[in-house]
């Protein structure tokens, strides 16, 4: 054993390790990426099979037939990534695994870089499967390691999800050392159709014996330790608060804050770190002789419900509160503050003195944007000149891309889930033919859930504008290789995924690639291939500037700089400023991409280029440093990751 | 023991590495450390903070509002935005230069920095305030920026339980060899200006 101090991420990496996985697979995905990544890059001698998959469906169908064959395996997702995999996920639920397989799917109150707030929890009760839900860095490490033994034993993959604040927290934590691993050797699929092959007959049979086994579940999820009972300070006290997660330490600070004044009035608690099967023996004894329990939890009411259903099977008279009674907030994340707020309410204390202070002078807003000489800017203006003056909808999707959508650019209408955009574009085509559409999608997005949209316009003679915007990573999460990059989180320096082959199989009969930076031949490009009827795709190809060092330098003529600020109204870019009245480079942001330079109507902007052109930034791509890495300087810029 | 301590500054200008190095000098004297970061979009440009917590019975890198020991700020207005975290007789170092938001460029908001100091005078008594941009350029390294912050925080007394030497040696095993020195300068600036 040994002290680390880890970002719960690293540590559910570790603790993955730890427990002999052989195969890790996955889509990168805030908060779960760096899961993935640190076994990576702790994979020296390539034992461990790690690789991103294409989505979440390939990285689950993958993890699932290794399980088969009697490996460990890990695949990682966050929770919209979940619905990706859903179907097979499913069905394997039915056919269970040999090998130990844990399904870590990264849930994320508030939500803080997610589209929906949905609860794999509940995901869990649908799906029938285990869930081990950890609250704490530590608790992360230990549990991961339990959750692969107890998928081992009852031949079923587990969810295991932790929330943004476990993944992104860090501790100083105790962890194995490689000594002490557990070394994990697959024994070989074992052909077997009357198991591995899912008919309707074999589905009743096991739908049957999931029942069952889940019924036991609840008296093993009773006794699990991790299910914690901790008694009152006086057994008269009839008060109890249940928590999960993070809330259930954010529980333990503020009844830290009461244990010496109200050191005889601390109340039943109950920690339920297996919300499914849900401990129900562990319950029934929790809510013995209590008159009022709060459930404190983040996303769905999960426990609460549980709770209220166990009251009502046996009869027990206890008040519930919760997020059902507006105790708990039912949407958003819990805070320190929250959480104290809801235990001072509930156990009638006095809160600390709260300060209130005055409104600030001004209000400063920071929202994201597109980095200074993104070519996603320089993209998303050439189609917005080439088309000024035609009804137009530009249907977004998931990616930095994203942020196309600010002001003063405003070029992203919609925005639904990975892939959307192309059959959005096709349906308010067919429903509103005068409107010229356009589905902008990134290069890993398209790989992960595009082709089939496009394949359905090809299909059903659509007509809209396919633009793809190749920045030759997966940028948002932290810089993921792709099928499209040629690299593997193998090391493996493989063939790329062509793009344009690919649409070109499909059937597109126009495909276009330019550099965005060319904003003349973007423009025109952009105006030609608009004009053509069906389905047409232009690819915009330009690296992402994190991966690259600088082209060069904008500067700005005083002599000639009128002070129109067009280049700051057009495209918004956070490489001008205005200082001290007057129109300015921010060198230190500046990439020298030139769009400014071809904005500006008073030719005052010029671009200084690096006589040494564009070069690669990433020493070795992929980045498989390890996690604790020195760094360049004192500086820790470093986009997403 | 127990520090409540939260650093606050604009995407890249360094919040991470200087919260990353208390971190690291805290560990090795054998303190427990939680700590919690902004990740993922909200770091494009836009405000960013950590949580960091030293001590004993730490069960949640979270700060409760109104209960942080020190708050660190690189920049004024984000000063403000996390002065809520800062107890009543808490100590707030803030450098005074200010990061304009790409929204102030485009609707010409007249965001100085200095009337966010002037509040954050009023609403303080332990603050020290300098210019943080000025103090790296005289430095020499505009990156240089978060060390000097960090020197400030521990000239400010604030972090009493560790010494310069602690951050040293953290310093050194975070950056590489040529940067050492100029880091060791950046440390020492605010203690040697009395700051």
């Amino acid at each position: 054993m040994k002290k680390a101090y880890l970002m719960g991420n690293e540590a559910i990496g570790l603790g993955a390790l730890a427990a002999g996985v052989n195969l890790v697979s996955g889509y990168p995905g805030t908060p779960s990426t760096e899961v993935l990544e640190t076994i990576a890059a702790h994979n020296d001698d390539g034992r461990i099979h790690v690789e991103w998959s294409t989505n979440e469906k390939a990285g689950m169908e993958t993890a699932a037939g290794a399980a088969y064959a009697g490996a460990r395996t890990l695949v990682t997702m966050k929770q919209v990534g979940l619905n990706v995999a859903t179907d097979p996920l499913m069905s394997l639920a039915y056919i269970g695994v040999e090998g130990g397989m844990v399904v870590l799917v990264a849930d994320d109150p508030g939500p803080i870089s997610s589209q929906t707030e949905q609860d794999t929890r509940t995901f869990a009760r649908y799906a029938k499967l285990p869930c081990f839900d950890p609250s704490s860095v530590q608790e992360a490490y230990d549990m991961i390691q339990e959750a692969f033994e107890f998928s081992e034993k009852y031949h079923t993959p587990v969810l295991f999800r932790p929330t943004t604040r476990v993944d992104h927290g860090y501790a100083s934590i105790t962890i194995k050392t490689p000594a002490e691993y557990t070394r994990h050797e697959p024994k070989g699929f074992a052909r077997d159709p009357g198991r591995w092959v899912i008919f309707p007959r074999l589905s009743l049979r096991a739908h049957g014996a999931i029942e069952h086994r889940n019924a036991e579940l609840t008296q093993v999820s009773s006794l699990y330790e991790r299910n914690r009972l901790i008694p009152a300070a006086r057994p008269v006290i009839r008060s109890g608060i249940v928590a999960q997660g993070v809330s259930w330490t954010y529980l333990a600070e503020a009844l830290h804050e009461f244990r010496s004044e109200h050191a005889s009035e601390l109340p039943r608690q109950l920690k339920i770190a297996m919300p499914f099967p849900f401990p129900e023996e562990l319950a029934v004894e929790f809510m013995h002789d209590l008159d009022e329990i709060l459930c404190i939890e983040e996303l769905d009411p999960v426990i609460e419900r549980e709770l209220t259903y166990i009251c009502g099977k046996y009869h027990l008279p206890v008040r519930i509160r919760g997020k059902l009674t507006g105790d708990i907030t039912a949407a958003g994340e819990n805070t320190r503050d929250s959480v104290y707020a809801a235990v001072v309410k509930f156990m009638d204390w006095q809160a600390a003195p709260a300060r209130t202070l005055p409104q600030p002078p001004l209000a400063v807003v920071r929202p994201p944007v597109l980095c200074a000489g993104c070519p996603h800017r320089a993209s998303f203006y050439a189609v917005k000149l080439a088309m000024k003056g035609q009804k137009c909808l530009f249907a977004g999707d998931i990616g930095c891309y994203t942020l196309g959508n600010a002001m003063p650019l405003d070029m992203v209408d919609t925005c639904l889930c990975m892939g959307a955009g192309l059959g959005i574009a096709q349906g308010i085509r067919a429903a509103d033919p005068g409107t010229k559409c356009f589905a902008f999608v990134g290069d890993s997005t398209f790989f992960a859930a595009a082709i089939p949209g496009a394949i359905n316009g090809v299909y059903n003679q659509a007509d809209f504008i396919l633009v793809v915007l190749d920045n030759s990573t997966t940028a948002m999460t932290g810089h993921q290789p792709h099928p499209g990059t040629g690299h593997t989180m193998m090391g493996e320096v493989v063939e790329k995924v062509s793009i344009e082959k690919t649409l070109a199989g499909i059937g597109i009969k126009t495909i276009r690639t330019v550099d965005p930076l060319d904003l003349e031949k973007a423009v025109a490009t952009v105006r030609d291939v608009a004009a053509e009827p069906g389905v047409k795709a232009i690819i915009f190809r330009s690296p992402c500037i994190a991966l690259v060092t600088p082209r060069g330098r904008a500067h700005i003529d005083a002599d000639q700089c009128r002070q129109c600020k067009k280049c700051i109204r057009e495209i918004g870019c956070p490489g001008i400023v205005i200082e001290q009245g007057r129109v300015t480079i921010d060198a230190s942001q500046c990439t020298g991409c030139g769009l400014c330079s071809e904005i500006c109507p008073f030719d005052a902007i010029d671009v200084t280029l690096d006589p040494r052109g564009v070069r690669l930034k990433a020493k070795g791509w992929p980045p498989r440093q390890p996690a604790a890495g020195r760094q360049d300087s004192a500086d820790s810029k470093g986009g997403d990751q | 023991m127990q520090k409540n301590i939260i650093l606050t500054g604009v995407g890249g200008q360094g919040t991470v590495l200087a919260s990353k190095l208390i971190a690291a000098a805290s560990l090795a004297k054998g303190y427990e450390v939680m700590s919690a970061e902004t990740i993922g979009m909200a770091q494009k440009g836009g405000s960013v903070f950590s949580h960091l917590r030293v001590g004993d019975e730490l069960y949640s890198p979270m700060i409760r509002r109104g209960t942080a020991d020190l708050l660190l700020a690189f920049e004024p207005a984000e000063a403000v935005r996390m002065l809520p975290y800062l107890k009543p007789d808490g100590t707030l170092v803030v450098s005074s230069h200010p990061i304009m938001p790409v929204t102030a460029a485009l609707s010409g908001t007249d965001y100085t920095g200095s009337e966010m100091i002037e509040y954050l005078k009023r609403e303080v008594s332990d603050i020290h305030v300098f210019d943080g941009a000025a103090a790296a350029s005289e430095i020499g390294n505009p990156k240089a920026l978060n060390v000097i912050m960090l020197g400030a925080a521990l000239a400010s007394g604030a972090l009493d339980f560790l010494t310069a030497d602690d951050l040293l040696t953290a310093i050194r095993a975070k950056v590489k060899p040529q940067f050492v020195a100029l880091n060791e300068r950046a440390l020492r600036y605010a203690s040697e200006k009395g700051i």
